[in-house]
């Protein structure tokens, strides 16, 4: 007796609109930590990084901004993130506190080569959390990313459309 | 065995009457090798001959009684102790006695009620087999035979499709949809992910087969989950408006019909597992139960009617699809 052959053919689907097929994506969302600069002097210096944001989702107020952090305000935006969610943070790139010591052959934290490996943690650490469905719901994280500074005195809240 | 050299002793051999025509099936024994046995169902007769062969010509064998039972029995790893049986016939061959030659007996068990499939799972077993014993007054003479059993079905008379939207809200709605809701085990999968709404970075999606064996009863409940199968549906990114084709072939796995609540000891049950991947691999998923089932060699609706169904919802007709339901996941 010979096997039925299972009908196997797609199932209907509706014919794809030509603006959804060949317009702009709605995911788009670039993140890039760059150009490090270092202020102020002697011991009371530290780096700034810029944080360039462009993006078509419409949970971000602003389509395109521009901010400078330094490396305490993403271990604040972590440490707000981890209580605030249920997000499992990324880790940042480290603390280098060793590289803080003094008598040091080489410029410690401000060395070059430790900046530019930490730049790129840092992106790699922003990139991974704004695009998280969850992080993209907190106040902390849009303050971080589109607010001219970082007011630590803030009310966490959760955020819905801009 | 006997342990003492002194006294007679025998070996038991079960032939059954139909060993030649019956068809015998794989099944996989507890440490994962695979064997054959004779395939039954429910509702047939096992007959057969036992042969008791002295195993010292001229020497008598005292013994208590001969029998032959036929067993199903349900027998949980964690409880080795207890064999749950949930059927047990028994036919006497022999009077308690003396036996001065080799002899053969013969047995019927007629129309044998087999209502449950043979199973070796992860954490249970269920198992039918026949079980001759020779009585004695220090150790019995036994003898066992497994035997498997398929539990089949006929090709149910409502087997809606699965047609669900879900989604996290303003990042990624998809509604999607398969064919049926019971498949047999050779059965093909047919469906599709329709997207909504794409404003994460989807880097691929697949679709895999978890079979859950839940064993044990109120607080002592515990799941056993594997993934049979991991297939990919779909690599790269999609927007709003596109359709993805589901289509899998369910023959090259391994896999048992859906036994719910046996002899309320355990469950197997299977389920479809929808995950989407992004580029930071982050994995969003859809759990679906689907049921499966034997298909009998002989037991089959004509193809007109498969075809008649069939035909209501694929490409081509101008039939309109049902109403989706609302699930946010």
């Amino acid at each position: 007796m010979a096997e039925a052959i299972a009908d196997t053919r797609r199932l209907y689907t509706k014919p794809q609109n030509l603006n959804d097929a060949y317009g702009p994506p709605s995911n788009f969302l670039e993140i890039d930590v760059t150009n490090p600069e270092t202020v102020g002097v002697g011991r009371n210096r530290f780096t700034t990084y810029e944080i360039k944001l462009k993006t078509n989702l419409p949970i971000f107020k602003l389509k395109e901004s521009r901010v400078r952090r330094r490396y305490s305000d993403f271990e604040w935006l972590r440490g707000e993130l981890e209580r605030e969610s249920k997000v499992v943070v990324p880790p940042l790139p480290g603390k280098a506190l060793f590289r803080q010591l003094p008598f040091r052959g080489d410029d410690g934290i401000f060395d070059d080569s430790f900046i530019e490996e930490r730049r790129q943690g840092l992106e790699q650490f922003l990139n991974k959390v704004a695009g998280h469905p969850l992080a993209q719901n907190e106040r902390c994280l849009h303050m971080f990313l589109q607010d001219e500074s970082v007011d630590k005195n803030y009310t966490p809240s959760k955020i819905r459309q801009a | 065995m006997s342990f003492f050299s002194f006294g007679q002793s025998a070996e038991i051999d079960i032939v059954l009457n139909d060993a030649e025509t019956r068809k015998k099936a794989e099944h996989k024994t507890e440490d994962g090798k695979k064997d054959k046995y004779f395939l039954f169902y429910d509702g047939e007769t096992v007959s057969g001959k036992v042969n008791v062969t002295l195993k010292t010509p001229g020497k008598r064998l005292e013994h208590q009684g001969f029998k032959i039972e036929f067993i199903g029995q349900i027998e949980l790893y964690y409880d080795r102790g207890n064999h749950h049986e949930f059927v047990s016939l028994v036919k006497d061959l022999a009077r308690p006695g003396e036996m001065a030659q080799s002899q053969t007996f013969d047995f019927e068990f007629t129309h044998v009620e087999k209502p449950y499939e043979s199973y070796t799972g992860q954490n249970v077993k269920l198992r039918y087999f026949l079980r001759a014993t020779v009585s004695r007054r220090l150790n019995d003479i036994c003898k066992e035979m497994d035997i498997v059993v398929h539990t089949l079905s006929t090709y149910p008379e409502l087997n809606s499709s699965i047609k669900m939207e879900v989604g996290i809200e303003d990042c990624l709605h998809i509604e999607f949809e398969y064919n049926k809701s019971k498949y047999h085990l050779k059965d093909v999968i047919v469906g599709k992910i329709y997207f909504l709404l794409v404003r994460i970075k989807i880097k691929h999606m697949e679709i895999d087969i978890i079979k859950r064996e839940t064993t044990g009863t109120g607080p002592n409940v515990y799941h056993e989950n594997d993934t049979i199968a991991k297939y990919e549906i779909m690599d790269g990114a999609p927007v709003r408006g596109e359709s993805i084709p589901i289509r899998l072939f369910l023959a090259g796995y391994e896999m048992t019909p859906t036994m719910r609540d046996i002899n309320k000891k355990f469950s197997v049950r299977y389920y479809l597992n929808l995950v989407l991947i992004d580029e930071e691999e982050r994995r969003y998923f859809k759990q679906q139960e689907i049921t499966l089932w034997r298909e009998g060699d002989v037991a089959r609706k004509s193809m007109s009617h498969q075809a008649a169904i069939a035909s209501q919802r694929f490409e081509g007709s101008e039939k309109t699809l049902p109403q989706a339901k609302e699930d946010s996941n």
